[in-house]
């Protein structure tokens, strides 16, 4: 049974980035485009969802809304990434002082809860996609500090890294071309971990609205307004809400298979 | 005692270098702070008011007397006055705290209550339904963000079915039982990701702890198999779970400003995120700073603990 839903989180993960992607290509309808008079408007062949409290049409947004999502999410994880890994390699390659000040550093950023941090930011910078990215992007740099130094203490002690410092190679060369491609796989688990906790991240400071901001349509802003409208229109509500599960599902789904792909021993069996 | 004192010390560290990282903030942002906070609604503020908040906040004067002055008022637990209502910072906090802690607590006792028996009972009976359906289920209840899960129940428990009170707070004293209903919701909705946690980490290590020998030993002196789970068995499975448990709550302290927003509940969440809206960069760091406080004293707590109970940890 097991073999045969092993792809599912995988292909459903594709089909959701394909789904952001074609966004601006699909027959939808302007997300941003208010008819007062057909505000609530129930579903129809030509709005399948109905549309929303400004008479938007709902599926559009869905759409616009998951590509926002997506859009964030990879752009601070991959922020993260590169800054995180950097130190976390230069880290443990080096050691010394230069270790110390990079893992310490990381615990000071830990000490922070990451809604709070990001919620400072806001206050200094204001809201807008412009602040979301950076800072979603500092608040996740530890995760891949810690991955890469670690991997990085059982790598570089390893007979070719040896080897390539015999044949006088310069540290940054064998950081780049010599480690790094061995403690890939690692990174990419945490990347798509990483993902999935910047799209709740996103989503709960839009909901306050402090993230992504009005009218630009986000599944956060999206779950916040339909709150004010749970009387009449609950589905404004539903759809957003079963949407980004969705989304997080899939993402942490994704993540495990990738976690046994890259690291038989902790596959099924034990969890 | 000298792992203790390193440990302490160091959390005395980290306390040091987040109050002065949080003091540095404001000077961080590229040009006039005061101007930049002011100017949200897109016009230039004008200078009289400008000059005003400036000295307010004090920051008129050199750096290293704001940050000699900041770290004396936090020495006197004073965190400075709000900029939009001149309101006592430390007061507002020192009236809302106890109300996030309570719900906390009161989300830590329901989910413990629900995720160490479940996990218990699926180390037991390995590949079992309740083991495959707990799995699954405590997956999906870790996914799913805390305020979708608080906004569905609304719909369901308040809309719908109309048994609970969509939000609000009534303080214990005048009426308990209007309290523990209005607490009911949000502790319940905080518990659902967190008893799924637990339910993990206790499944986990309970499997680590069965296949040993002390407990095949316990097992073969004829011991009941209850009292071979309870005081053998448990005994060595729940330190890693009250460890992870522990590391969790200090999560919480920041995961909770949602919850309490949805739910209306009168914690640090309703000050702080009208703070952020508003801007008030004092009541916004004063609050984080407190947070990250608790945080770093949680860990500490946990650390020492643990090093208590397993003195292999201070080497």
């Amino acid at each position: 049974m097991i073999s045969a839903f092993r792809n599912t989180p995988a292909v459903l993960l594709a089909l959701l980035v394909l789904l952001c992607l074609l966004a601006p290509v699909l027959p939808l309808h302007d997300p941003v485009a208010v008819s007062v008079a057909e505000r609530f408007a129930g579903p129809s062949f030509a709005h399948p969802l109905g549309r929303d409290e400004y008479g938007r049409d709902l599926m559009s947004r869905l759409v616009w809304a998951l590509r926002s999502a997506v859009f964030i999410a990879a752009s601070s994880a991959f922020l993260a990434s590169v800054v995180g890994t950097a130190l976390g390699v230069i880290g443990g390659y080096v050691r010394g002082l230069t270790e110390i000040f990079t893992m310490r550093g990381m615990d000071v950023i830990l000490c922070f809860p990451p809604l709070l941090l990001a919620m400072l930011a806001v206050t200094l910078y204001g809201p807008g996609p412009v602040t979301l990215i950076p800072v979603l992007g500092l608040v996740f740099v530890p995760s891949f500090t810690r991955v890469a130094h670690a991997s990085v203490l059982t790598v570089r002690s390893h007979e070719y890294v040896e080897a390539a410092r015999g044949m006088g190679m310069g540290a940054g060369r064998i950081m780049l071309h010599t480690i790094l491609p061995n403690i890939v796989g690692p990174l990419i688990v945490q990347f798509s971990f990483v993902m999935a906790m910047t799209v709740v991240l996103e989503s709960g400071l839009s909901f306050l609205g402090l993230g992504v901001l009005p009218p630009a349509p986000s599944l956060g802003l999206m779950i916040g307004a339909g709150r004010a409208t749970l009387a009449q229109a609950p589905m404004l509500l539903v759809w957003p809400c079963l949407l980004l599960t969705l989304l997080i599902l899939v993402l942490n789904a994704f993540c495990d298979r990738l976690r046994d792909h890259f690291d038989p021993r902790s596959a099924s069996g034990s969890n | 005692m000298a792992w203790f004192l390193h440990r302490f010390l160091l959390s005395l560290v980290l306390l040091w270098v987040v109050t002065t990282l949080v003091f540095l903030s404001i000077h961080m942002v590229p040009g006039d702070p005061v101007e930049l906070l002011l100017s949200q609604d897109g016009g230039t503020p004008d200078r009289a008011t400008v000059e005003m908040i400036r000295k307010d906040l004090g920051l008129d004067r050199p750096v290293y007397v704001q940050y000699a002055d900041k770290i004396a008022g936090i020495a006197r637990f004073d965190l400075g006055r709000s900029i939009v209502d001149d309101s006592s910072i430390a007061q507002g906090i020192g009236r809302r705290l106890p109300r996030t802690l309570e719900l906390i607590a009161a989300a830590a006792v329901l989910s413990l209550l629900i995720g160490i028996p479940a996990g218990i009972y699926a180390a037991l009976h390995p590949g079992g339904l309740f083991d495959r359906a707990g799995s699954y289920a405590s997956g999906f209840a870790q996914g799913v963000p805390v305020f979708v899960v608080g906004t569905l129940m609304i719909l369901i428990f308040s809309q719908l079915l109309g048994w609970m009170p969509a939000g609000g707070y009534v303080a214990f004293e005048r009426d308990p039982a209007a309290h523990l209903r209005f607490l009911l919701m949000p502790a319940s909705a905080i518990a659902i990701g967190l008893s799924a946690v637990v339910f993990r980490i206790t499944r986990a290590s309970m499997k680590d702890v069965l296949p040993l020998d002390f407990v095949r030993t316990a097992r073969a002196k004829g011991l009941p198999e209850w009292h071979v789970v309870r005081r053998h068995v448990l005994r060595n499975a729940l330190m890693p779970v009250i460890t992870i448990f522990a590391l969790q709550l200090g999560g919480l302290l920041g995961g909770t400003v949602l919850v309490e927003y949805v739910f209306n509940w009168p914690g640090l969440s309703g000050m702080l995120v009208g703070a952020v809206n508003a801007r008030d960069y004092p009541m916004v760091t004063g609050v984080i700073l407190v947070v990250s406080a608790l945080f770093i004293l949680l860990n500490l707590i946990v650390d020492i603990l643990y090093g208590i109970v397993d003195p292999r940890v201070r080497k």
